[in-house]
């Protein structure tokens, strides 16, 4: 079997690790939480880094009127099957296609991926803009406005006295792999026809 | 300009000393002296970082037990064990007043004496902390992993728990020696006939070794002597235990004149293995006591009190092998184990010099018959057939010994106020230190066992005056910590302690410190009376007893408006904190409630009773800062009179709890 089908089967298999391992981190950190209080993120739930730690996020949000964090989303009922129709469809590419499917593959997860984030920015700006009117304590921006505590989509953020960490986890990781492994398919495939 | 001069010459003489080439202590930082203040250094744990070495002090007349760092000195925890501790609620909750209940009832209050860690093949384990009460002979079993008193014995035929409560090398037993001999079975004859009427007990307590459950196995009956100390064998000698005696005169009166009389008194030595064996063939005789079994139950948290009725009891007088004596100059205190097991160190309170017995020339000298006469058909071994050595005028009123573990002993003596170093084997006196004031026990951390930490030796002291600032008649005592690591001991560290600093044990803090209880899991909690979320929070009617299942978490109670209770009725609040998070405990107290506050760990639950007396809205609250909204997190319970009919209802927020 030619190198580029190889690699386009074996990439989208990578994507099988958002079943196992989460996909994305975020850590709060503060003085009085020397070991940080984190969750983790999956394509179908949302679970501790360290026993109780949503809980103990929950409570500590509770002070600025922030929901709970949802134990179910409709996104839960999505991620899964999109992810599992994406394995199978580019498993088959790798079988039977022409290696400009391969890149067709590849732009699909891409806007998919995309369209992920922006679903994950609009739930954080939800979960940390959508407070409750009677909440314990109110704080404002300097320019008046409510003060909104939405992690940051990526990096590090100080909000009030925590330090918010948003980062890739394992599975997003193992995502990156096996897209990058259906993107270079793709130019070995175009190297391999130019040969021929 | 001389000023100057001098400064610049110090400062020389300092750079020089720190940063010079080898000197003749090793390269160790000068320590005597002008530039001794690298002692401070010693001593000194930074914010923020952890002490090398736990010390478990006892608080003799407090009952409880103390938990400080070493080298710093510093009080982490006030452990309750024998006595009520309002400030925990231990004595005062429904769930804690088990562990404090005997034969004669509760009693709240008692002395605690020696505490020991638990052993595995002979090192110390970091598992478990025994206790022995004195007064109301008791003995106690701490947790290291939570740091709570989890069990609780009484010893039956035993009057003044005194040499306890030390283990064996494989935590086989912890156990219990008589102070006072008392008639058995108790009855009314006349003090005057104290002689051949009056016996002491020595008590076996088995110990289970997963979850450190302990059991009355065995009891041997002895002479009516007093027994003060003991110590278990090791090594070579594990199998025996030793426990010295004074008051061989069987004196009843008078007894610091009556009892200091004969020239010797002496070690007990038990053969608990043969013991064991004897026990197995049967040759006890059963009899009829009555003594309580206090136990924690970590999944209801909750303590149950079983009143015991029997015991296996062996007749020292009448089983040969079982027990030896071994003479020792006047009457003797530390009864101390060398970590080889083959040295048994004697400390003649009254003594001009220590005794040390060969456990090798004790076993010859029982397979020779070489014995001195007997003591109720005991044996009395040769004096000097058992003798290796004495340390010869080592100071006056000598105490107790621990090892250091590289071949050197030290010794408190009470009376010429010092800790005394010296040789094993060669008996020579190596260093002395003064202490301030009037020692009583020393500790080195593993000091009861194979291997003893060397590094550090903790003196206790009854007497501080003039020593710290001056709080009235009563002035707190101390401990003194020394670094035992060079050939001089140093003094370190002078720290105050709680109570009395009795005994002490050390080990570790690897030991512990990573296996500690951080919160109790909620799903784990089966207490009968647990609510484990808001909406089963509720008020129950029975009778007269009110039972009200109630929450607490940052910063609230569930509920926290109770109305329908009535003069007359017996109130009980089970309240569960229902927070997840290390160190988030809550408080609870009820105004007019004749009992202490609450303190409820995270997924624990706790009962508090309270009989309202009056009619009222009376408040609660939390008495353990614990959020921005500590001070909110408060309720009212409305009392209505005798027989009114008020509804019961229980709300939050004004809204019933079960939406």
């Amino acid at each position: 079997m030619k190198k580029s089908r190889i690699l386009m089967i074996i990439g989208p298999l990578f994507l099988l690790g958002l079943f196992v391992y989460p996909l994305w981190n975020i850590r709060l950190e503060a003085p009085q939480y020397p070991i940080p209080l984190g969750m983790y993120i999956h394509i179908n739930k949302i679970t501790d880094e360290l026993p109780h730690d949503v809980k103990n996020i929950n409570l500590m949000n509770h002070y600025v009127g922030m929901k709970e964090i949802p134990e179910h989303m409709l996104e839960f009922d999505l991620f899964p099957p999109i992810i599992i129709a994406m394995v199978i469809i580019g498993v088959l590419i790798g079988f039977k296609a022409n290696y400009k499917w391969f890149l067709g593959w590849f732009i699909l997860m891409s806007l998919l991926g995309i369209a992920g984030v922006y679903d994950f920015y609009l739930w954080e700006y939800d979960y940390g803009h959508d407070l409750d009117p009677k909440a314990i304590m109110k704080f404002t921006n300097p320019d008046g406005t409510p003060m909104g505590f939405q992690p940051p989509l990526f990096g590090s953020k100080v909000i009030l006295n925590f330090v918010a960490h948003s980062y890739p986890a394992t599975g997003a990781y193992l995502m990156f792999v096996g897209m990058m492994m259906t993107l270079a398919a793709f130019f070995v495939g175009k190297a391999e026809e130019a040969k021929k | 300009m001389l000023k100057k001069a001098l400064y610049g010459l110090a400062i020389a003489s300092v750079a020089f000393s720190s940063c010079g080439g080898p000197s003749a202590d090793g390269g160790k930082k000068a320590t005597t002296g002008a530039l001794g203040s690298s002692v401070a250094e010693k001593a000194y744990v930074a914010p923020g970082e952890y002490d090398e070495f736990y010390a478990f002090i006892s608080g003799g007349f407090s009952g409880q037990l103390a938990v400080y760092g070493l080298p710093s000195g510093r009080l982490f925890r006030v452990i309750p064990v024998f006595s009520q501790d309002p400030e925990k609620g231990y004595g005062y909750n429904e769930e804690t007043k088990p562990l404090l209940n005997t034969s004669h009832g509760m009693v709240p209050w008692g002395d605690a004496h020696h505490p020991d860690i638990s052993q595995t093949g002979g090192k110390v384990d970091g598992r478990w902390v025994f206790i022995n009460e004195n007064n109301t002979p008791r003995i106690a079993r701490i947790s290291l992993k939570t740091f709570e008193t989890e069990e609780i014995i009484e010893i039956p035929n035993s009057a003044g728990n005194h040499s306890s409560s030390f283990v064996t090398e494989n935590s086989e037993y912890v156990v219990a020696g008589t102070r006072f001999s008392v008639p058995i079975p108790q009855r009314d004859i006349p003090i005057s006939e104290y002689k051949g009427n009056f016996q002491g007990s020595l008590s076996f307590l088995s110990i289970d070794k997963e979850d450190g459950d302990m059991d009355l196995a065995f009891q041997i009956r002895m002479p009516g002597f007093d027994y003060d100390l003991s110590h278990p064998g090791r090594g070579k000698s594990h199998g025996w235990f030793f426990f010295t005696t004074y008051n061989t005169e069987e004196a009843h009166s008078l007894l610091e004149v009556n009892a200091s009389q004969n020239d010797k008194d002496f070690i007990a030595a038990v053969n608990w293995k043969y013991a064991e064996q004897l026990i197995a063939e049967g040759k006890f005789t059963e009899e009829a006591v009555k003594y309580a079994e206090n136990e924690w139950d970590e999944s209801t948290h909750m303590a149950t009190s079983t009143i015991k009725k029997s015991v296996k009891v062996l007749d020292a007088s009448k089983l040969p092998g079982l027990v030896y004596f071994l003479p020792t100059p006047k009457s003797p205190h530390g009864c101390d184990v060398s970590p080889d097991g083959e040295y048994i160190i004697g400390s003649g309170k009254l003594a001009a010099e220590l005794t040390a017995h060969s456990f090798t020339k004790i076993e010859k000298a029982i397979a020779e018959k070489n014995f001195d006469g007997e003591a109720y058909g005991i044996p009395i071994l040769n004096y000097e057939a058992i003798n290796a050595g004495a340390v010869k005028n080592p100071g006056l009123g000598p105490l107790h010994t621990e090892f250091d573990g590289k071949g050197n002993a030290y010794t408190t003596f009470f009376i010429s106020s010092e800790v005394v170093k010296w040789k094993l084997g060669t008996w020579e006196v190596i260093d002395r230190h003064p202490v301030y004031y009037s020692v009583g026990h020393l500790m080195i951390p593993g000091g009861n066992s194979r291997e003893p930490f060397g590094k550090y030796l903790v003196a206790m002291n009854k007497i501080t005056k003039d020593r710290y600032l001056s709080t009235g008649p009563e002035v707190c005592q101390s401990a003194q910590l020394f670094n035992i690591e060079g050939d001089k001991m140093e003094l370190l560290l002078d720290f105050p302690t709680v109570g009395e600093p009795h005994y002490a044990a050390g080990c570790p803090a690897d030991l512990v410190h990573p296996n500690t209880t951080k919160i109790f899991k909620l799903e784990e909690n089966n207490h009968p009376y647990v609510t484990k979320s808001e909406k089963e929070a509720r008020v129950v009617r029975d009778g007269n007893d009110v039972h009200i299942y109630m929450t607490m978490i940052r910063s609230h109670f569930a509920p926290d408006n109770i109305e329908g209770v009535r003069v007359g009725d017996r109130v009980f609040f089970h309240i569960t904190n229902l927070e997840q998070d290390y160190d988030v405990p809550h408080g609870f107290s009820m105004i007019g409630a004749n009992t202490s506050e609450l303190l409820i760990m995270p997924g624990r639950t706790e009962t508090s009773m309270w009989y309202p007396k009056e009619v009222g809205v009376w408040p609660f609250y939390c008495t353990d800062f614990c959020s921005a909204l500590h001070q909110e997190m408060q309720g009212y319970v409305r009392v209505s009179p005798k027989g009114s009919n008020t509804p019961l209802t229980y709300t939050l927020d004004d809204d019933p709890l079960d939406m």
